[in-house]
């Protein structure tokens, strides 16, 4: 556990050593912002939630997402510190979770900093905590699966930008997965067996009823799952280049 | 000790290590002697784990790196080519990150730091971020961290390149001090550099092992009496 909080630490504090931290921060904030009072017509709507702010977040992370994760591995591999890194005693496994975690703790952090949009809605009405409080939890799940993906991309490649635009497609396809857009494409000719499968794989399926203050033990399964295999294929990606 | 045992490593159709076996022993400074392209590198990360061979072993201490990576790692200290460290930290957020990692705590971890901060100077430039630090300084961040958990073992990939001609010489006569009670594998190009601090020298080239002796032995088998005229000799007129 201690190495791999040494890990976590040393990632998290490096957030902080260069702008990126207060970039991301002050954009996810702001854009969630607009996103919940302009965009998603929070006061025309005159409904105490924030459907508005949860329903416009997942489209959030795909932009903010991958620009934490592309630096994950790929500046490691570019400077050369993954030698130093991966010599140490430490196993794939710590390594991995402790970026991920220190990945993870920051989008907690930064939604946590959305709690004006909070506060706003229960100044102004009486909204279902328990539902809000479901919807964040909804969302830092949807962030973890997010960021899974784009720590494993990032392993793939020494270029950030690559690992920045991969993770963004990968990540565009679990959202959209669940959409009659891309089902239409597919239940024309697949069994529906498969058609299903790709609906089920959605990211949008799963968050909405989360988003809507419902906790299906289903949809946390389907979120543990995914950052666990994303996790497990980053552990795998480290080893393959080690064979290299 | 460190045994290889006819190792090899394949990037594709290159054949960047072909076959090489040595053992070494604890007290003993081995420089591994070569042109650039030679293996060195390649030979000190499969070593150290940091990557896989195509075929053969390395047993450390005892531990075989293919199936126990992580005991014989703990029992080395490493300094990567080109001594990567982060940069943006500062050497003494580097050392912490290092001694937690290794799990060194309290006397010992105070002790340990105090030692290597003062053997390789780092005092004035402790709290600078490391991406502001000349060369120099990087190398002995670098350094620092290799030798921080006073390993029974220690891999140096080109120690002294970057640094000033005293720089140099400190980090030289810090690999002597160590010498006594320790394994010492140092890579390099540097002639100079065998003669001042190695006890035996393997010079490599083209991934083979072409010479195992003393350097009082090669520079015996000169007419010159210099290691250089030998160094060419023997890798067949490769710039050094």
């Amino acid at each position: 556990m201690s190495v791999i909080k040494a890990i976590f630490d040393r990632e998290f504090m490096g957030y902080f050593a260069t702008p990126v931290a207060y970039v991301f921060l002050i954009i996810f904030l702001v854009l969630a912002g607009t996103f919940t009072f302009e965009i998603g017509g929070f006061y025309e709507r005159g409904q105490a939630d924030l459907r508005p702010f949860f329903d416009y977040l997942p489209w959030l992370y795909l932009f903010l997402v991958p620009s934490l994760t592309m630096r994950l591995w790929a500046e490691e591999r570019k400077s050369g510190t993954i030698e130093f890194l991966m010599t140490l005693p430490i196993t794939p496994w710590q390594a991995v979770l402790g970026k991920f975690l220190a990945a993870w703790a920051f989008t907690a952090l930064a939604l946590t900093l959305s709690f004006p949009i909070w506060l706003t809605v229960n100044i102004l009405g009486e909204p279902d905590n328990g539902a809000i409080l479901a919807g964040y939890l909804g969302s830092l799940l949807m962030a973890g699966g997010f960021l899974a993906i784009g720590a494993c991309l990032s392993a793939l490649t020494r270029n950030q930008v690559i690992a920045f635009i991969i993770t963004i497609v990968v990540c565009f396809g679990f959202l959209l997965a669940g959409l009659p857009l891309v089902l239409n494409l597919f239940s024309g000719w697949a069994p529906q067996v498969f058609v299903d499968g790709i609906a089920a794989l959605s990211f949008m399926t799963h968050f909405a009823s989360i988003s809507r203050g419902v906790i299906d033990f289903r949809d946390i399964l389907y979120f543990a799952l995914l950052i666990g295999a994303f996790l497990y294929a980053n552990t795998i990606v480290l080893q393959m280049k080690q064979a290299d | 000790m460190i045994k290889i045992d006819a190792l090899s490593k394949h990037f594709g159709s290159i054949v960047a290590v072909d076959g090489i076996s040595f053992e070494c022993a604890s007290g003993e400074v081995i420089g591994l002697l070569g042109p650039n392209g030679a293996g060195k590198s390649t030979t000190m990360k499969m070593i150290t784990g940091f990557i896989t061979p195509s075929c053969g072993r390395v047993v450390v201490d005892g531990y075989d790196m293919a199936t126990d990576s992580l005991a014989a790692r703990k029992r080395m200290g490493y300094l990567p080519e080109g001594a990567p460290s982060y940069s943006d930290m500062t050497p003494r957020a580097q050392l912490n990150f290092v001694a937690k990692v290794r799990e060194l705590q309290g006397d010992v971890l105070q002790t340990r730091m105090a030692q290597v901060i003062s053997a390789l100077h780092l005092e004035p430039v402790l709290d600078q971020s490391i991406d502001t630090l000349s060369k120099g300084f990087k190398r002995r961040v670098a350094l620092a961290q290799a030798i921080l958990h006073d390993p029974g073992i220690l891999i140096l990939d080109e120690p002294t390149d970057g640094l000033d001609p005293n720089q140099k010489y400190e980090v030289r006569e810090l690999i002597k001090s160590m010498s006594a009670n320790k394994l010492i594998l140092i890579s390099t190009h540097l002639l100079d550099e065998v003669e001042a601090v190695c006890s035996r020298v393997l010079i490599i080239a083209e991934g083979k092992i072409l010479r195992d002796a003393t350097p009082a032995e090669l520079v015996a088998e000169s007419s010159t009496g210099r290691l250089d005229d030998v160094f060419r000799e023997i890798t067949g007129g490769k710039a050094a």
